[in-house]
């Protein structure tokens, strides 16, 4: 079930501001692409386009062509919330809703819209195992979620996205709001989902990206620098700014 | 595919479509309820205003059963006792502000901004009440203690010492009007960055110094205040009427008994049986609408500049979340 | 701020062309001067506050002596019979602030939740009126609906009270549930969206539903405030003797008849005037503590 995201030409906007120039690149099912470059580089704002976030965004504009698999993200007859039924994320900053428990959270994506699904408390508990949060919270699910540490609520917020049995796992900076130990349980569930899933991850940090991702796109001004395994991007890149940008001489 | 393909990305689903209708609509009724106080008042007015015109205002003479109907003594006591309530009550709710946001002890500050609230919460009728039968006598006594020390010579002390009258209703509308002056202000300082306080105590102010720096970089938002809780006044009503004496008269002393616009509407219109009656009345609401709307509107731009400004300047040090 | 005596012994005198004297005579000065301003801070909390103590002890010692059974289970009586009470002016304000409960929350609502979600232009001109509305004096209300209901239906009704008070709420319900909806953070609202959820079901499910307690304390206040109204009352609802005869005929509230005791020349009367304010005063006030107690929504900064 896990597809390769194929991006085309692809540009973004605000407003008038030109956030993404023309990216093409294919992102392999089944692994850990990370993308990574300074901030402002137009990262964030290349995931937000995988789901169609990029458009809630007031003036948000995109442009250019997004494949999953083979069917279009982007048409006159594509819906949006079908898009991201088929494309999770996970954000910068744990998103908890504060208002439901921990399984009510887990089961959100079934339980917000109209119907009642059956067993969602198997499906809750398939999810947490996924997310490597289970052990730690199967006496307590029905607590609030603003009891947990930011790293749980993180794994949380990744057993949520996975609950409603997406194709792609995009992770927007999942870390950079946790402590190490947490980041490293963070990763290592990464690490995990790439056995079933496409996923993306933001970073803004290197060793992370060279921790748990197989290929890793160098993106600097809007524009996609370099794209390979992550192994060749780090030992031996091809452009001289991802050079410059991995060893630390800007961003 | 070679060419970028331009799309127009956004296929509304059927239920946002709705329900963004639905919150426009709403929207639009809050449009339609002000469209619609404006238009029956001045149905209900129409009579008086073609008749008389914005003459009414300034003619002294209310005798409805001669049908003459000149707004100017209503018009003058609304503005007086306004006006009397501001002058007693800036002071006093800019010293709580300042209390609350500059001095008060954090135990503090809770219990003393919930009891000065409590302050607007209690209903005018109730004010009228306590008013009636404590504020005024208290006044009265005021009233005689002043006159006896000769000072009814000057034309602001002079007249009978009845209690019920301009002083008692402007005394009443400022404790009405404290908690608004407090609470704007309180807002406008907390919005002054703690730099511009900090720095003036590096500098040795005192406590008091640092605090005029304060009173400085707020003062629009001040003004702001003071005109919000002008407007709160002109058109409180019931605490007003039971304590003003409810008489046409123009009389430079505080003692007099007088009439607000507010205050004549609800005495009269019920008893108001002659067409011509109901619509003067009625042009004297629509007045009064008109001068109400003329503050509210330049007290929401005063304080919209200041909070604009705060913000800027929050931005510009990257105070703002990321 | 400790107010330590500065080091004058330091300081580069000569170069200012003061003596050490004359510095130390100055700050003296204005640690006085701090000393009485900061002073007459404390004064002005205490002269603000005083008032209300009275009109609070008042309102207790004179309305509790009238405040019996029959006070909350009789029609009022005339004067010179004694007992009495002022049922159906309590029942009369419960239906009336029902009456605007049932229009004003609503339309209140989903006005905020417009004015937090929309950008347009559209959702500024309706904040701006919305402010404005808010400013309106009540007693001009209730010259409109006496033209929009009173005049059309040839009598004073409960429902045209109804009306004017849910006008006076809506602006109140409006700009608080948008501050209420705005304080809940975007993230959230995302969140649900990239789960594959519609914008409005997000809306609603997600971001309403988290601003909630905030939404529901400024109900609560709402409605205290409405309780409590008098003027826009005097010529919708305007008064009756009775129990109420159905929505289309004239009602008695709390206010009014408060009103029309204390004005009256007759003891008696002022003393129900007192017990009935006690009453309002307790309604008003319980609403109001009890809105400050559920309503902290999570999110409130201060």
């Amino acid at each position: 079930m896990a597809v390769p995201i194929r991006v085309e030409h692809l540009n973004a906007a605000f407003g008038p501001f030109q956030a993404l120039h023309d990216v093409t690149l294919t992102l392999p099912a089944r692994q850990v692409t990370a993308i990574i470059g300074p901030s402002g580089c137009g990262k964030s704002t290349f995931v937000r386009c995988i789901n169609r976030m990029h458009e809630e965004t007031p003036g948000g504009r995109v442009w250019g062509q997004i494949y999953l698999g083979d069917e279009p993200v982007y048409g006159p007859d594509v819906d949006p919330v079908v898009i991201r039924r088929r494309v999770g994320m996970v954000f910068q900053r744990p998103t908890p809703f504060p208002t439901m428990s921990i399984l009510e959270n887990v089961v959100a994506g079934y339980t917000l819209l109209p119907g009642r699904p059956r067993d969602l408390e198997s499906l809750a508990e398939r999810s947490l195992r996924q997310a490597g949060l289970w052990d730690e919270v199967k006496d307590r699910l029905r607590d609030s979620p603003l009891n947990l540490s930011g790293g749980q609520q993180q794994r949380l917020c990744i057993a949520r996205a996975l609950a409603v049995e997406p194709e792609v796992i995009l992770l927007d900076e999942p870390c950079s709001s946790l402590d190490p130990i947490s980041t490293a349980k963070v990763e290592e569930t990464i690490m995990e989902l790439a056995q079933r899933y496409t996923v993306v991850l933001v970073t803004h940090n290197i060793q992370q990206a060279t921790r748990v991702s197989q290929h890793t796109a160098f993106f600097l001004l809007g524009r996609l620098i370099e794209f390979g395994p992550t192994e060749q991007l780090f030992t031996n890149p091809a452009n001289e700014q991802t050079e410059a940008y991995i060893t630390g001489r800007f961003g | 595919m070679n060419q970028p393909l331009h799309h127009p990305t956004r296929v509304v689903n059927r239920g946002d479509r709705l329900f963004r209708g639905i919150l426009r609509l709403f929207g639009l009724v809050v449009l339609a309820i002000a469209l619609l106080i404006l238009v029956e008042l001045w149905e209900v007015a129409r009579p008086s205003v073609e008749r008389f015109g914005l003459r009414f205002l300034i003619e002294t003479q209310w005798d409805p059963v001669r049908e003459q109907f000149g707004a100017l003594p209503f018009v003058y006591g609304t503005l007086v006792s306004s006006l009397i309530a501001i002058l007693l009550a800036v002071p006093l709710g800019l010293g709580v502000a300042f209390f609350l946001s500059e001095m008060a002890p954090r135990w503090l500050r809770e219990p003393v901004s919930f009891l000065v609230e409590l302050l607007a919460a209690i209903p005018s009728v109730v004010y009228g009440l306590w008013g009636l039968f404590v504020l005024v006598p208290i006044i009265r006594s005021l009233e005689l203690a002043i006159l006896r020390t000769g000072l009814s010579r000057v034309p602001l002390f002079s007249g009978a010492p009845y209690g019920i009258g301009m002083l008692s209703a402007g005394v009443v509308l400022a404790i009405m009007i404290v908690p608004t002056v407090a609470a704007v202000s309180r807002e406008v300082f907390r919005a002054v960055p703690d730099s511009q306080r900090e720095a003036a105590l590096a500098l040795g102010a005192t406590r008091w110094e640092a605090m005029k720096v304060v009173f400085d970089y707020g003062r629009p938002g001040i003004v702001g205040a003071v005109v919000l809780a002008w407007g709160r006044a002109l058109g409180e009503t019931m605490a007003v009427n039971m304590v003003i004496g409810n008489q046409p008269i123009i009389s430079a002393s505080l003692f007099s008994p007088a009439h607000t616009m507010a205050s004549v509407i609800a005495s009269e219109f019920n008893e108001a049986v002659e067409p011509m009656h109901v619509a003067a009345l009625a042009e004297i609401g629509l007045a009064l609408l008109g001068l109400t709307l003329l503050l509210s509107a330049l007290a929401r731009l005063l304080v919209l500049r200041v909070e604009r400004r705060s913000r800027g300047r929050q931005a510009a040090q990257g105070v703002t979340s990321p | 701020m400790s107010q330590e005596p500065l080091a004058a012994t330091h300081l580069p005198l000569s170069r200012w062309g003061i003596s050490r004297r004359q510095l130390e005579g100055r700050i003296r000065r204005r640690r006085w001067a701090d000393r009485i301003i900061r002073g007459l801070m404390v004064a002005s909390v205490v002269v603000v506050l005083i008032p209300l103590f009275s009109l609070l002890i008042y309102v207790g010692r004179s309305g509790i002596q009238g405040l019996d059974l029959a006070f909350f289970t009789q029609l009022p009586k005339p004067v010179g019979m004694p007992g009495g009470g002022m049922a159906n002016a309590i029942v009369g304000s419960l239906i009336l602030v029902g009456l605007a409960a049932a229009i004003g929350v609503p339309v209140g609502v989903m006005a905020g939740v417009f004015l937090a979600r929309s950008t347009s232009r559209l959702a500024d001109g309706v904040r701006f009126v919305a402010q404005v509305l808010n400013g309106v004096p009540s007693i001009v209300v209730g010259l409109a609906v006496y033209g929009l209901m009173v005049v059309p239906m040839q009598t004073y009704s409960a429902w045209a009270g109804g009306v004017a008070l849910a006008l006076i709420m809506i602006p109140l319900v409006t700009l608080n549930t948008e501050e209420m909806v705005r304080l809940v953070p975007r993230d959230l609202n995302e969140a649900a969206l990239a789960l594959g959820v519609p914008a409005w079901l997000a809306t609603l499910r997600v971001v309403v539903r988290t601003a909630l307690p905030g939404i529901l304390t400024g109900i609560m206040l709402a409605l205290a405030r409405v309780a409590g109204e008098t003027a826009p009352l005097l010529f919708t609802a305007l008064n009756n003797a009775f129990w109420h005869q159905g929505l289309s005929n004239p009602i008695a509230s709390l206010p009014v008849t408060i009103y029309n005791y204390a004005i009256s020349p007759y003891p008696e009367w002022h003393q129900k005037a007192w017990t009935g304010a006690l009453v309002l005063v307790a309604m008003v006030l319980i609403t109001n503590v009890l809105a400050r107690f559920f309503g902290r929504s999570r999110y409130d900064r201060r």
